[in-house]
């Protein structure tokens, strides 16, 4: 069993006209990238407000690397809030001192790691620039920077990718795949489904407040396995029979549900037989059927 | 605005006094005749006899005439022609010095010699003392205490008004600029507050401090390029100078100069830290500077109110309008300060300083509930039953 740094267990919070989180558990193992789902307003952002101390819950006990949550391990956890942003007047490289230092770290050693990143991501130029000077996307660097300055043992984006342009979120996820070979623990939230597939090992889906879905995303994936297959025939025909039923045709490709307990390959034999295949898949459901389907069933 | 301040508190200063010595420019007057009224030259005005119809022609016609102006008498009428709007000094002083000659003459037909209404007239100074309990007695000058109670109760006033908004300007930046959610994922939302309550009075004190500093010495190097000094003190004879510097010595005499500027201190810094604090609040609820009207509102009212009622405050400062005022904590910080100079028991200050900490420490409290639920509700416009709602949180 793989040992998790932190767990939220029956965290509870309401507002006075709405409960925003209602006995949500979650485990993200150490070293995981851990996807936090959900559509819009289903608690997310209150979930990972939780877990960096701004907001306290009602109930509900919140573990980090075995110990109980307090307020010395802000200097352990680097947050990335969805609605982010940097003084405007402010020089960009004093700011990231200034932010840095908030965090704990010595101005030595701050200067010393942020002239390290700058480089890396090649925004050395823009040390003595101001913000307000810069594009959103150059911002949203320097932002994440300053997330990842201090190497906290956590980090929690909330949306990384939202406002960069493909080739700047291409160099983002570079690097937080990176720090996570280095080790670090990811959460990161998202309505964006493919980037879930892309990057996380784990995932928790969220819904109007409760956790529908949680655990590693191929024993999700598993669990939503349907009895769909993708056939492709050379003279693109296929007709139903008592092994499937034709569902969909798109093109030359036809989407077939087989019959209860019917096993693939008597549907591959069946077909092989009749038809010439060119092509004979498994339909793996993707993460956008599993959050609708998921949501729908909830 | 730190080195623009001083530069416009001596043009305020200076302006009036050169401007005064400026406008008063030699004028040339015309006079139809002069028999009945003889106007003697002012300092200002030549007057000069013309032929009558010469006047004539400029009653109709006053252009390219070398004079300011014509003064027409016709009998008992007086009318003064000009090609421009005669200024108010020039018609006043002609006015004057007419109705001086009336009355002279007028006494005269009487039979009064007018040099005895002149003996009889008199002016008088009263001095006023205070007893104080121990049998001492004191010069007091309501003049003095006016002016000190004034000065006070207006610098807190503004103190309070500009470093408030600025507080409230920054809590509102940094939550427009999403930078707030970053920041107090490292600190606690009541000690960001603080940071930027204290950090705005710093700010506030240094350039307060500067403005002093700058004002004093802006001014004195003006009025030596500038001003001719010496022909302002000529007026002043050496005797009357030296009068002028046994009374200022006597007139801060009867006043606690050391109790005001403590309490200055106390009322200055208490006053503004809370009203900043409600600032703050009010910055954290809403998304624009634009919608902080409906909540400025009120923390201002008691604010205003304390800067209107300065004068009938001044004018009675023992009433129990000045003794509630200078109680209640809202209005405390400034009309306590302008009751100070007048004299005001230690309960009654001690009670107000007492009241004043804790309202203070109560807004704060209150501040602090608003703005950590505020600073995080985006593009929500609040109300006052939301903001009820945040302080339940």
């Amino acid at each position: 069993m793989q040992e998790n740094l932190l767990i939220v267990e029956n965290v509870t919070k309401k507002y006075r006209d709405y409960t925003a989180l209602l006995n949500v558990n979650i485990s993200v193992p150490k070293g995981s990238i851990y996807g936090l789902l959900g559509p819009n307003g289903a608690g997310k952002t209150t979930l990972m407000r939780i877990i960096n101390q701004i907001t306290a819950p009602d109930s509900g006990n919140l573990l980090f690397d075995g110990l109980k949550l307090e307020k010395h391990h802000i200097s352990e956890i680097g947050y990335l809030p969805e609605e982010r942003g940097l003084y405007k007047k402010m020089k960009v490289g004093e700011q990231a001192l200034y932010l840095a230092q908030l965090k704990g770290m010595s101005y030595t050693e701050a200067l010393e790691k942020l002239k390290f990143w700058f480089t890396k991501l090649d925004i050395l130029d823009w040390w003595n620039k101001k913000v307000e000077e810069l594009s959103k996307g150059m911002a949203q660097k320097i932002q994440f920077v300053v997330t990842v300055i201090h190497e906290p043992k956590l980090l929690i984006f909330d949306e990384p990718f939202s406002g960069f342009d493909p080739i700047n979120a291409a160099i983002i996820r570079k690097e937080i795949l990176e720090l996570s070979e280095k080790g670090t623990t990811i959460i990161f939230s998202t309505h964006r489904m493919e980037s879930v597939e892309e990057i996380c090992d784990h995932i928790a889906l969220i819904n109007k407040s409760k956790t529908i879905l949680e655990g590693p995303i191929d024993g999700i994936k598993k669990q939503f396995t349907n009895n769909n297959y993708e056939v492709i025939t050379k003279d693109s025909v296929l007709t139903d029979n008592k092994f499937y039923q034709v569902t969909h045709k798109k093109d030359d490709i036809f989407q077939i549900q087989l019959s209860e307990g019917t096993k693939g390959k008597d549907a591959l034999a069946f077909i092989n037989k009749n038809y010439e295949i060119v092509s004979y898949k498994k339909e793996t459901p993707s993460m956008e059927d599993i959050f609708i389907k998921a949501v729908n069933n909830a | 605005m730190t080195i623009l301040g001083p530069l416009l508190m001596v043009a305020l200063l200076i302006a009036p006094i050169y401007l005064a010595k400026e406008t008063q420019e030699e004028r040339k007057i015309a006079i139809n005749q002069q028999q009945k009224y003889h106007l003697e030259n002012t300092e200002y005005l030549y007057f000069t006899v013309i032929p009558e119809y010469e006047a004539k022609q400029l009653t109709s016609n006053f252009n390219e005439s070398p004079y300011y102006a014509l003064l027409y008498i016709e009998e008992d009428h007086f009318t003064l022609y000009s090609d421009q709007q005669i200024s108010l000094s020039v018609s006043e002083t002609i006015e004057r010095e007419i109705e001086k000659i009336i009355e002279i003459n007028n006494l005269k037909k009487a039979g009064i010699d007018p040099q005895i209404i002149e003996d009889a007239s008199s002016s008088i100074d009263i001095t006023t003392k205070i007893v104080s309990e121990d049998g001492n007695t004191t010069n007091s000058h309501s003049e003095a205490s006016m002016g000190i109670g004034f000065i006070s109760g207006i610098l807190i006033y503004m103190f309070i008004f500009m470093y408030g908004t600025m507080v409230m300007r920054g809590v509102i930046e940094e939550k427009t600029s999403r930078i707030v959610e970053v920041i107090i994922s490292s600190v606690k939302p009541f000690q960001l507050m603080m940071g930027k309550i204290i950090g705005v009075a710093l700010v506030g004190l240094s350039q307060f401090v500067l403005w002093i500093l700058l004002t004093v010495v802006i001014s004195t190097v003006v009025e030596l390029a500038f001003l001719d000094v010496s022909s302002m003190s000529n007026e002043i004879s050496v005797n009357e100078q030296s009068a002028i510097i046994a009374q200022i010595t006597n007139i801060t005499g009867g006043i606690n100069l050391i109790q005001i500027f403590l309490s200055f201190l106390f009322y200055f810094i208490a006053g503004y830290l809370m009203y900043s604090s409600l600032f703050a609040a009010v910055g954290s609820a809403v998304d624009a500077e634009a919608d902080t009207q409906q909540f400025i509102l009120p923390i201002t009212i008691p604010l205003i109110l304390s800067f209107l009622l300065i004068q009938p405050i001044m004018d009675n400062p023992d009433g129990a309008l000045a003794f509630w005022m200078s109680i209640i904590p809202f209005t405390s910080p400034v009309i306590m300060m302008v009751r100070l100079p007048f004299g005001v028991s230690s309960w009654e200050l001690l009670l107000s300083m007492g009241i004043l900490v804790g309202a203070f420490v109560a807004t704060t409290w209150l501040a602090g509930r608003i703005y950590r639920t505020g600073i995080l509700m985006y593009g929500k416009k609040a109300s006052y039953k939301e903001l009820w709602k945040w302080l339940r949180y």
